[in-house]
């Protein structure tokens, strides 16, 4: 096992990645979930978690840059604290996700894939997020909110604000 | 595996078992179109321009990943296939820039071509095309984004072939891109770049002229050139190069190198060297005109009467008052055969010397001393491609031979060749060897002997005993093995390794060596103690024998070397040197005052190291420039045809017979020419006549017409087939541009073991170097520039790549 | 937490423990649970397979294969390990069913992976969720970590001296990844592209070993089947058709939800009865009935029973189960620009009928939408689906062809109007969101 010296990541996530390449069949396998919890800790999957992430798996940092491109949850760009993801797909379309998606650009002040200047939130419009029986829905970070109506994305945004949103990771 | 029957468009066909139904069309002439299929790299079915219809399959299937099988029935062109072809070109024209007039593969574009066949002109939509900038990303690789039509080749090329892994795919969707290794954000100019082989395998394989040539983008359109196929000067291996060229006003120019028609003895493969640098001959230093040393010092541009006139009234003199064996004579590594033949007999019977020498790459003469009274035992380049086993003993065939290490990946890859590797360095390719042994420092004569048998050897030739261990036992066990020596090995240690190899059964050998005649060059006796065909100066060879006929003094003991000219001229016992193609000065460091005594004679393109010190200057073509043949380090001999042409200049081979009859030399007795040439001018006839005209006599028996030129080189090429043993050329093979394999191994019963001076000097060139001649590749300037702006982090990346 | 509906017409197999709190593995194993895999330890590889063949268990993820059949196809004996895939990818649009068996029920699907591990001779099983079930990870990771501290999984589970382990992980946002290859290469740390067929997953999977790969929710039948045994399963069915399925019904209808209905069951009446009918007593105007990428049908095709064979004698497809209800006041113009933006957006791009095909047919909706289209557009991209139809790499490129081809040939007429001025329906997408739809 390759444990990674002056790791960028916190301890924790350092022991948790030097772990996880253990698991697989192959090395390889642990890099989809790396990116994730990559960027969970960064907020954003960076050049330096690229290359550390590369050196760890044993494969090119053009290997990681071609898969992590690939996947539409990773970035290589910050977002906001909050990253409010409102699904636009039929099932919400058809029960007012795009109004749900005005009234946070409106709250936020933000558009598409765009970071508020506080920092605490950034908007996304998403494809479906498998939600649609409880449409129209969002997921804020990874935490799902359904059948939502303009008030009631106030009243999460409100609570995220207060720091009583919800932070799975 | 067994033969299969099936039926494509009513035509009976039987294949091998497993074929592709793509290469088995193919081989019965049928061809179906595909841009995302290359033969030997993975399939990757998804350009879906191969789509056939098998009866009893539901949909059309991709005839780049469907085996033969037994029975199966398939229609290659009908109108639904048709239709699916043309709606799949319907779909890239949409995005497809229509810039066709400029674009660099307009006139070779597989796009053009199948839009061509399947008449996909009409266009259904109104939106704009997505444009993306061009990227420049290295001096020679350039990538035009929205022609591209993600065929994926390049990735394959440069991963699966090249095993440089610097292309990728990125985004997903329509957004879909080919990425290079280093993104914009790690660019110190925030543009993105490719930190790689430079080979420009990407730019061949592409379809379309989405990666096109830093040398040749813009340049002119492919119909205006003639393509001249030739071989290339920068490396042992002699890839097969087809040049561009394009009339200019003081000659022809050439425009760009590349793999043309892939017909060579290199297959797919060419490097950056045989397809980008090409253009010292375009390089604005270049000499057009004879140069004259005057009493100031200072150069006088003179006629060639006047300089060919002084050269020979100068060298006659000196040979007629100091004698021959005052006079120096170097040759080159990159003159043909033809040339170098001539030379060093210009050197034995006219100057009357055996002080010849070339600057040497690799042992030659120990290697067919070893291998002399064997048959079978010598290599082609083509081997390496498909020998079961290899073994490498020293060299870096990616850096020194990247034709050769091509074939061995390739080899691997597609054939799962074992390939074993003992070197003192961690070569690249020891990333497909089965087994690696690195060496201790200068360990390769330990080596030999561990092999041989010598166990004590083994804590000198590595520090890993186990691994030796096992590494000699497998080698061992191995039949058919190809053996290939680096010129680490030399002497003593050379045959020490070749004896052990004839104890294998099958086993072969080749001596890698490091420029496009480096071989020839010692064939053809560029030696002082060695005639042509390594026939010991002094010998009772027929070829010596006709040598010493012919000589005017009795050079009957081996000349002078390299170092030991430049001694002697050092002593002031050096009348003359003659440097034809060769910067000895530069290389050997030789102090420019050990010449100033010497008439120095130069046939150069550049005021080089040694030029600069010469009384005259000759300018001289380079190898694109002149016809003949050339011998790689394997012994394969190759055509050469003259590409390129330029004002004022000469090919070594005219300069030498010029000088000749300057010098009053019976001209047809250097270059057997004309009918009836010599003492008896055919009085008398029959082999058994010691005073015929053997020459004649053996033109006749070969069915070949008299040379009616001395300055045509095929009047050489009938005397070195006539007298150097293992040149027995198929002329057919040769003019047809063909390769052929040769093994001139020294005659058993005149082998000397003796304690030559080992003066092997490798080259060192690496990817982005070629001796003197490089520096004038501004080609290859710009990419040692490009390659120090950042550090080399590539190899040690791709060495823990995990596949 | 998403509200759980019910309705008396639901036959409850799967759906069984939802609500229940089973989550919990004491209260799993309270409900029968891991009694079916000690009955597969007991009774082997043959029974669990002739079990499975017999209930008629046909594939949940939307393809309908024959599940029995498909483990059946693992050579007995390879020379590479053999692996359990649970594709938990659901990604299509409509589709929200495996969401609530990770939610209410981990330890089915966990249970399950066993099963298909003992029929094939696997001893390594791999759960992917797709990555915005984050939360449901977290749930089945607690639900596996529960099970490894019983002795469920790890060496010697139950004492029986069998090994099976489990991997739970989740992709990164790739509705392509939920295709059998590509969820392969996705878990292999790879592009989700997927692989050229054949060789097929039972021979070379993942790892190149022997695979078999199957939805969560088919995967989580498998402990049911093996208690209630393979025939009794089938009978809840219809002919071919075995057991009961989950349909998430969404869109415009007055109780949207996930219920359970027996294979066959009429589409009329799950939207009208089971469903509630259509929100607000507006009118119906179509339904996409198995996911996104199932041809419509319009207000007057519902007369259909919902088992594969049905779907597609109706012209259309069972799908994924999930059925999206249109009322009247949608413009299907918009609908069909909305989908197709969907799979312009995850087409993988490997080749080209899907990559570009997709890429032109949003294009080209888009402008008609914006209003700047003409008739010669609807032919465009009708050509363009029937020409992606059958010639992709992947089922992606039927996907976005098929529902295509379905609006412009039923609501043809529509598509014209809208050309000429006349709009029917309310729009949803302003022109400014056109330009983020499908991003």
């Amino acid at each position: 096992m390759s444990t990674v010296a002056n790791s960028i990541f916190s301890p924790e996530l350092a022991a948790r990645f030097d772990h996880l390449v253990t698991i697989y069949p192959l090395r390889r396998s642990a890099l989809v979930p790396m990116l994730l919890y990559a960027q969970d800790e960064l907020g954003y999957v960076s050049d330096a978690a690229v290359a550390e992430i590369a050196e760890r798996i044993e494969i090119l940092e053009l290997d990681v840059r071609n898969v992590l491109s690939y996947y539409s949850m990773l970035r290589t760009k910050p977002a906001g604290k909050y990253n409010v993801q409102v699904c636009t797909n039929i099932s919400c379309m058809l029960r007012g996700g795009y109004e749900i998606l005005d009234h946070c650009k409106k709250t936020l002040g933000v558009g598409h894939k765009e970071t508020a200047p506080d920092g605490v939130f950034s908007l996304e419009e998403v494809e479906c997020i498998g939600a649609c029986c409880w449409a129209p829905a969002m997921q804020i970070n990874y935490d799902f909110h359904d059948d939502l109506t303009p008030e009631k994305v106030d009243v999460l945004f409100q609570m995220y604000r207060d720091g009583q949103g919800k932070d799975v990771k | 595996m067994a033969d299969v029957n099936f039926i494509v468009d009513g035509k009976q066909l039987t294949a091998p078992a497993g074929t592709l139904l793509i290469e088995a069309c193919k081989s019965a002439g049928i061809e179906i179109p595909a841009f995302c299929y290359y033969p030997g790299l993975s399939l990757q079915a998804a350009c879906r321009m191969c789509v056939v219809r098998i009866e009893k399959m539901p949909k059309l299937q991709t005839a780049c990943t469907t085996p033969v099988a037994e029975g199966m029935v398939v229609q290659t062109e009908t109108p639904e296939i048709a239709q699916a072809r043309k709606a799949t070109l319907q779909l890239l024209l949409g995005n497809h820039p229509l810039d066709c007039p400029v674009c660099d593969a307009g006139g070779e574009c597989e796009l053009q071509d199948m839009t061509f066949k399947y008449g996909a002109a009409d266009s259904f939509y109104a939106e704009p095309k997505n444009h993306r900038e061009e990227q420049k990303w290295s001096p020679v690789v350039y990538f035009d984004r929205p022609r591209c039509i993600l065929c994926y080749r390049c990735v394959r090329m440069c991963g699966e072939g090249m095993d440089v892994f610097a292309l990728g795919i990125q985004n997903r969707g329509s957004s879909s891109v080919i990425a290079p290794n280093v993104p914009a954000q790690m660019s110190p100019d925030d543009l993105p770049h490719v930190d790689c082989e430079q080979c420009g395998m990407c730019i061949d394989a592409c379809p379309v002229g989405a990666l096109t040539s830093g040398t040749y983008r813009y340049k002119t359109r492919p119909w205006e050139m003639n393509h001249v196929a030739t071989v290339c000067t920068h490396c042992g291996d002699g890839c097969k190069t087809t040049l561009g060229v394009r009339s200019t006003s003081d000659g022809s120019e050439i425009v760009r190198g590349d793999n043309r028609d892939k017909s060579g003895i290199n297959g797919d493969f060419l490097c950056n060297k045989g397809r980008y640098a090409f253009d010292f001959a375009n390089h604005e230093g270049r000499i057009t005109q004879p140069l004259v040393r005057q009493t100031n010092g200072e150069f006088k541009s003179v006629s060639w009467e006047v300089a060919l006139d002084l050269v020979g009234k100068k060298f006659r003199e000196l040979r007629d008052t100091r004698g021959g064996k005052s006079i120096g004579v170097i040759g080159g590594n990159r003159l043909t055969n033809e040339e170098a033949y001539l030379l060093q007999k210009f050197a034995r019977t006219v100057l009357g010397t055996n002080n010849i020498d070339h600057h040497r790459t690799a042992d030659y003469v120990s290697f067919a001393q070893a291998l002399a009274g064997q048959t079978n035992r010598t290599a082609s380049l083509r081997d390496t491609l498909t020998a079961p086993s290899v073994l490498i003993v020293g060299g870096d065939p990616t850096i020194q031979a990247p034709g050769t290490a091509w074939n061995l990946r390739t080899n691997v890859r597609l054939n799962r060749a074992k390939l074993y590797i003992a070197n003192s360095e961690p070569i690249k390719l020891r990333r497909q060897a089965k087994a690696f042994v690195q060496l201790s420092p200068f360990g390769y004569s330990a080596l030999t002997s561990y092999l041989a048998g010598d166990d004590a050897s083994a804590s000198s030739a590595a520090s890993d005993a186990t691994g030796l261990s096992a590494f000699r036992d497998v080698v061992k066990s191995e039949e058919n093995l190809l053996i290939l020596i680096g010129s680490e090995l030399r002497g003593a240690d050379l045959r020490k390794l070749i004896a052990f190899g004839l104890t294998l059964p099958g086993a072969k050998f080749a001596l890698l060596s490091d420029y496009a005649n480096s071989r020839g060059a010692a064939d053809m006796g560029l030696l002082p103690d060695m005639l042509p065909g390594y026939n010991p100066v002094g010998s009772s060879s027929p070829l010596a024998t006709e040598y010493t006929a012919n000589t005017t003094s009795g050079s009957l003991a081996p000349g002078l070397d390299m170092l030991e000219i430049f001694d002697a001229a050092g002593k002031g016992d050096l009348s003359a040197l003659y440097v034809v193609n060769s910067n000895p000065v530069a290389r050997y460091g030789v102090d420019a005052a050990a010449l100033k005594n010497t008439f120095v004679v130069v046939q150069e393109m550049f005021l080089t190291e040694t030029a600069a010190l010469a009384d005259v200057i000759l300018p001289a073509a380079n190898l694109y420039e002149k016809a003949g043949s050339v011998t790689n380090s394997y012994g394969d001999l190759q055509q050469v045809k003259k590409a390129g042409d330029r004002a004022g200049v000469r090919t070594d081979f005219e300069m030498i017979v010029r000088i000749a009859d300057k010098m009053g030399t019976n001209m047809r007795a250097l270059v057997p020419f004309g009918k009836g040439l010599r003492a008896d001018m055919g009085q008398t006839r029959g082999a058994q006549s010691g005073e015929a005209d053997r020459h004649s006599i053996w033109l006749t028996a070969q069915n070949l017409e008299p040379r009616l030129s001395p300055f045509d080189p095929l009047a050489i090429l009938d005397e070195i087939q006539r007298l150097v043993p293992g040149y027995n050329i198929l002329r057919l093979q040769l003019l047809s541009g063909n390769d052929q394999h040769l093994s001139p191994a020294a005659p058993a019963e005149l082998v000397q073991i003796t304690t030559r001076r080992d003066l092997v000097l490798p080259a060192n060139d690496s990817l982005f170097t070629s001796g003197t001649l490089g520096r004038y590749s501004t080609m290859l300037s710009d990419l040692q520039h490009n390659e120090s702006l950042r550090p080399s982090s590539l190899l040690t990346q791709i060495q823990t790549a995990a596949d | 937490m998403p509200a759980l509906v019910s309705h008396p017409d639901e036959v409850k197999v799967i759906s069984r423990r939802f609500g229940m709190g089973a989550a919990d593995i004491e209260k799993y194993i309270e409900l029968d649970g891991y009694k079916a895999v000690q009955q597969a330890i007991a009774n082997g590889p043959a029974w669990i397979i002739d079990t499975m063949k017999a209930s008629g268990l046909r594939g949940r993820g939307g393809a309908g294969f024959p599940t029995g059949m498909k483990w059946s196809f693992v050579p007995k004996v390879s020379e590479k390990p053999k692996y359990v895939l649970v594709n938990g990818d659901e990604s299509e649009p409509g589709t929200c069913k495996d969401h609530v068996i990770f939610l209410h029920d981990p330890h089915a699907v966990i249970e399950g992976t066993m099963i298909a591990g003992l029929a094939i001779g696997s001893k390594l099983g791999f759960i992917y969720l797709r990555g915005e079930y984050r939360y449901l990870l977290k749930i089945v990771e607690k639900a596996v970590a529960d099970a490894y501290a019983k002795g469920f999984l790890g060496k010697n589970i139950f004492g029986t001296g069998v090994d099976f382990d489990i991997i739970t992980q989740t992709g990164a946002g790739a509705y392509e990844v939920g295709e059998e290859s590509a969820l392969m290469e996705s878990l292999e740390g790879k592009r989700g592209v997927p692989r050229i067929k054949p060789p097929f997953p039972a021979v070379v999977g993942l790892y190149g070993g022997p695979t078999v790969i199957n939805n969560a929710e088919t995967i989580a039948n498998a402990p049911h089947i093996l208690l209630m045994g393979g025939e009794a399963y089938a009978k809840l069915g219809t002919e071919r058709n075995g057991g009961t399925r989950l349909f998430g019904i969404s869109g415009h209808v007055e109780r949207p939800g996930v219920y359970e209905l027996p294979m066959g069951y009429s589409l009329r009446k799950a939207i009208y009865e089971v469903a509630g009918g259509i929100k607000d007593g507006k009118k119906l105007k179509a339904v996409v009935p198995g996911g996104a990428s199932c041809p419509v049908l319009t207000a007057d095709e519902i007369d259909v029973g919902l088992d594969f064979d049905q779907m597609g004698k109706a012209g259309t497809m069972l799908g994924s189960g999930g059925i999206v209800v249109l009322d009247e006041t949608v413009s299907i113009v918009e609908f069909a620009l909305r989908t197709i933006a969907f799979y312009q957006h995850e087409s993988c791009g490997w080749c080209i009928p899907c990559r570009e095909g997709t890429d032109w047919i949003k294009k080209t909706l888009t402008r008609v939408y914006n209003g700047g289209g003409s008739r010669k557009d609807v032919d465009n991209v009708q050509y363009l689906a029937e020409n992606m139809m059958g010639r992709t790499f992947c089922p992606l490129g039927d996907a976005a062809a098929m529902p295509t081809l379905g609006f412009v040939k039923k609501f043809r007429k529509e598509f014209e109007e809208y050309i000429d001025g006349n709009r029917a329906g309310t729009p949803l997408i302003t022109v400014e969101q056109l330009v983020g739809a499908g991003h």
